[in-house]
């Protein structure tokens, strides 16, 4: 392998790699250290030289170094300041002693169109933002990235019992936002 | 028969777990009753399949690249760890 392949991969695929980790950790900075450390993992791997379809190679090498900034970015908070977080946020709030809705789920129009899904897609984007970031990491972990709830569990060293209750919390919270700031039709 | 509150729950949990058949039962026959929890049940489905949709219309954005600076260092690095 010539180090003009590897620059020619860097200005066919680099961008496409930078928004890909973009998409999934949304920090600039943290996007462009796993693309960097996706090449440099590249070039010191015995069998690129063979690799058909780099895109796709380089896009599995990138997927772990993501999926290891989100565990490092979920795991610099320990695990119980997550739970006394979201403590201000119990299913007390939603629902009363006997297990009714407080505030009964309202219709929205889903969004219909692409100009209506951007906007949509910005309501909740604003909504994420108003969780606790940690719980909001996870969710993303979980939702978008399909981290398996095993792995989460390890990883974060905490019980099934405790991810599902943040994972709730977090659905709870969030289509409550949603509720109030987005209006369909 | 569930409350709306576990209901909630198994409707959350579903989306991390297989339900057991027990559970997947009970959850049926309350949300053929229960308007409200099967508005959130497919408001919840919804959020997801909308985050799953922001997270490829970035992917697919042409008009965003790497910072210029970002490409020259990993050029960089890439040339002394040959």
């Amino acid at each position: 392998m010539t180090t003009a392949n590897i620059h020619n991969w860097l200005d066919e695929h680099g961008d496409y790699l930078y928004r890909f980790a973009l998409a999934r950790l949304r920090d600039p900075h943290q996007a462009e250290d796993v693309v960097q450390e996706t090449f440099l993992a590249a070039i010191k791997s015995a069998n690129f030289a063979e690799q058909s379809a780099p895109r796709t190679w380089l896009t599995g090498i990138l997927k772990h170094k993501i999926i290891d900034v989100m565990r490092k970015n979920v795991r610099e908070t320990v695990v119980s300041d997550i739970i006394d977080e979201s403590e201000d946020m119990t299913d007390d709030d939603f629902f009363d002693a006997k297990g009714h809705w407080v505030d009964k789920p309202q219709d929205w129009g889903m969004p219909v169109g692409a100009l209506e899904q951007k906007q949509f897609l910005g309501v909740l984007q604003a909504c994420m933002e108003k969780l606790p970031s940690k719980l909001a990491q996870l969710f993303l972990m979980r939702d978008v990235h399909e981290t398996d709830n095993e792995e989460i569990c390890k990883e974060l060293n905490i019980t099934a019992t405790n991810a599902w209750v943040m994972l709730y919390r977090a659905r709870l919270g969030l289509r409550k936002c949603l509720e109030i700031n987005w209006i369909g039709v | 028969m569930l409350t709306c509150k576990q209901a909630s729950q198994f409707i959350s949990a579903s989306l991390d777990r297989p339900l057991s058949l027990r559970e997947r039962l009970a959850l049926k026959l309350h949300l053929l009753i229960c308007k409200y929890c099967k508005r959130f049940s497919q408001q919840v489905s919804a959020m997801r399949v909308a985050l799953r949709t922001m997270v490829s219309s970035i992917e697919n954005d042409n008009s965003i690249k790497m910072p210029s600076l970002a490409k020259d260092r990993i050029t960089a690095l890439v040339e002394k760890n040959q």
